[in-house]
């Protein structure tokens, strides 16, 4: 508790800094106090649990589907632990997965393979591949921490109505699939409203927006549809989120490898 | 007794209300079948094609916010051909109680152990379903009490396991067996107890790192049968169970893209004592040529102090052989995957090879390829015994 007020009364500083536009700041300054503005706006709402419907379009027009749902547990020192649980496909029903995320080093994930009971460790490099064939990769998906960028402010930009920061962001991790990633952040409540994702020849690849934006326990906001276009090969995914709950008091436990065999 | 059940149900009803429960049903349903090359190499066995269909429900039903839930998963193959392979199985049917640093788990369940991809030396729990298939991956449900506690140094699994489940055979008309059918009727066991003998168990596993870890000790009926010779007309295998003692431990060391694996174990029962480790790494390149494909590399080493099986012994069928693959996931909307793998004798002549391919077909079907070939010329190799049986296999399921 003490943490958080203190970390509260850093952010108001920044926050002061950054809204009285001190000239006396870099660009990559005054990227990096936006971008922590985003973890703090963000910070404190312990554990949460919601149900995702991801919706799959090719360029032809044909749709997949995937259910899941995703628990996750704060964690103020570290990155947080989520565990996530396949419901569609159907074959994949049951198929469960751990993740410990660390803002600098290598993830920690666990598989568990309903069919032969298997829980499996395995390696946390793919962050570039795509999940479950869609249109976002591993990386994009992955809970946002301060160290996993550096940062550049570009300039202020009206998206979905809102007068928004624009933030360029340069992954510290070499296995990315990004040279990097131009976010635009509303003033009004430090929410992403938009990314635009570069790939490795530097070549605009996928934009993700963010709609619907609910508040939740009066201070978390959640975007009800985030919605990934892929430039280079016509398909896109559409992220539907429901039923989300915050607070509900999940603890360490829930998140270890008993959880993750028994896990609905 | 009226009164007992009114006052469960109203409990439930008004439970229902303020405690969450959850139901859920699901079934999946499959039609296969085998196609071998050959004839089979001994009298009886089926000729070339051997099809069937299975079926497996799950049905789970939680209450207390999850707490508490019950799971219970029946099977059941037809097979057209082999009597043996027709056959049911309550997989699971259990009841699992969570508290805030432990769970009990009642009931028939299935318990898998190890890290290593082409052998499952460590995993003992349940008994190997061989019928099934011959990669020992699909197991018969084991009755079990269970007590899972949950500690800073990592998690330490007791069992009680009462009633020994046997090893199943393909009959007398079935393929991938030896020279004679086993008789599945007149199993022997070491224990006067016979099947009744309750088996120990307890597992410690954590993960520390990059390290997974693993160790055991068990106490009970061997899975594993010595197939002896009936002294009766018409000649037929009969299974033998021995007690055992088992210590396993099994590591995993993960980082960057690579998985390093190893199992090892030391079995004592009153006719043997040995020692046998599987080693190796699985190795995968993320996104290769450009593409949202995986392909992994597989190798692995099996030991066995037993040594090669000679007319003086009876030694042990992965003793010096090594195994290579590539699993190759493209990661599509469909999650199709290749998996090749090739297994070799550095003693003497015996090779197997297979291919697993599978792919899902719109929303709720999956078709699989299977493709295996056995080669040997050793007649003490079990390999020797499945010359005739290369084979491939292709299923379609539909889920539920």
């Amino acid at each position: 508790m003490n943490k958080i007020s203190i970390n509260k009364l850093a952010a108001a500083a920044v926050f002061t800094l950054v809204s009285s536009g001190s000239s006396a700041l870099t660009q990559e300054q005054q990227g990096l106090q936006i971008s922590q503005q985003v973890k703090q706006h963000d910070t404190g709402w312990t554990d949460s649990s919601a149900d995702m419907l991801m919706i799959l379009h090719n360029a032809q027009g044909q749709k997949s589907i995937r259910e899941l749902k995703i628990k996750t547990i704060e964690q103020l020192e570290d990155g947080d632990k989520s565990l996530t649980t396949f419901n569609k496909p159907r074959d994949v029903k049951g198929t469960a997965f751990l993740s410990f995320s660390h803002p600098v080093e290598a993830d920690d994930q666990w598989l568990y393979l309903p069919a032969l009971k298997r829980v499996k460790r395995i390696s946390s490099r793919n962050k570039s591949g795509p999940f479950m064939g869609s249109q976002f990769a591993f990386e994009d998906l992955s809970s946002f921490e301060i160290e996993k960028y550096s940062y550049k402010y570009l300039g202020d930009q009206a998206v979905n109505g809102l007068d928004s920061f624009m933030v360029e962001q340069y992954p510290a991790d070499p296995h990315s699939g990004y040279t990097r990633r131009i976010v635009w952040v509303d003033k009004e409540a430090y929410r992403i409203q938009k990314i635009d994702f570069y790939d490795r020849k530097n070549t605009l690849l996928k934009t993700l927006t963010y709609t619907g934006y609910q508040q939740y326990l009066n201070q978390y906001w959640r975007a009800d549809t985030m919605n990934m276009v892929n430039h280079q090969n016509g398909k896109s995914t559409e992220l539907k989120w429901k039923n989300y709950v915050f607070k509900s008091g999940l603890k360490d436990g829930d998140f270890n490898k008993n959880a993750l065999k028994r896990v609905r | 007794m009226w009164f007992k059940w009114s006052l469960l149900t109203t409990s439930l009803l008004l439970s229902s209300t303020v405690i969450c429960a959850e139901f859920e049903a699901n079934a999946k349903v499959g039609a296969d079948s085998r196609y071998f090359f050959e004839q089979g190499q001994y009298p009886e066995q089926l000729e070339n094609t051997q099809p069937g269909f299975y079926a497996q429900a799950e049905i789970y039903y939680a209450w207390n916010n999850s707490s508490d839930s019950i799971t219970f998963i029946p099977y059941y193959r037809y097979d057209n051909q082999d009597a043996e392979r027709t056959h049911g199985d309550i997989r699971e049917l259990s009841y699992i109680h969570v508290s805030e640093d432990w769970e009990l788990r009642a009931g028939i369940r299935r318990v898998f152990w190890g890290v290593t991809e082409f052998q499952h030396l460590v995993d003992v729990i349940n008994q190997t379903d061989a019928v099934e298939d011959i990669d020992g991956e699909d197991k018969l449900g084991q009755l079990m009490l269970n007590l899972s506690t949950v500690n800073d140094w990592g998690i330490v699994d007791y069992y009680l396991l009462p009633g020994f489940r046997e090893r199943t055979f393909a009959g007398q008309n079935g393929r991938l067996r030896g020279p004679a059918a086993v008789d599945t009727n007149n199993a022997v066991y070491e224990s006067s107890a016979g099947k009744q003998h309750v088996d120990l168990a307890v597992r410690w596993s954590h993960s520390i790192g990059d390290f997974d870890l693993g160790s055991y000790w068990f106490h009970g009926t061997n899975r594993e049968p010595l197939l002896q010779q009936s002294t009766q007309e018409p000649i037929s295998l009969i299974p033998y169970y021995e007690q055992m003692d088992q210590l396993g431990i099994d590591i995993q060391a993960t980082s960057g893209g690579w998985l390093w694996k190893f199992e090892s174990i030391y079995r004592d029962t009153s006719n043997d004592n040995f020692a046998a480790a599987q080693a190796g790494f699985e190795y995968t390149s993320v996104g290769i040529l450009d593409s949202d494909a995986d392909l992994g590399w597989l190798m692995e080493y099996a030991w066995d102090s037993r040594g090669q099986a000679s007319e003086s012994s009876r030694g042990a069928d992965l003793q010096n052989d090594l195994f290579v693959g590539s699993r190759i996931a493209l990661n599509d909307v469909q999650s199709s995957e290749l998996l090749i793998g090739f297994r070799t004798d550095m003693e003497h002549h015996s090779n197997t090879f297979l291919i697993e391919a599978n792919r899902r077909f719109g929303d709720n079907y999956k078709v699989s390829f299977d493709l295996r070939l056995f080669d040997s010329n050793q007649p003490q190799d079990f390999v020797s015994m499945l010359n005739n049986d290369d084979h491939i296999q292709l299923s379609v399921e539909r889920y539920f």
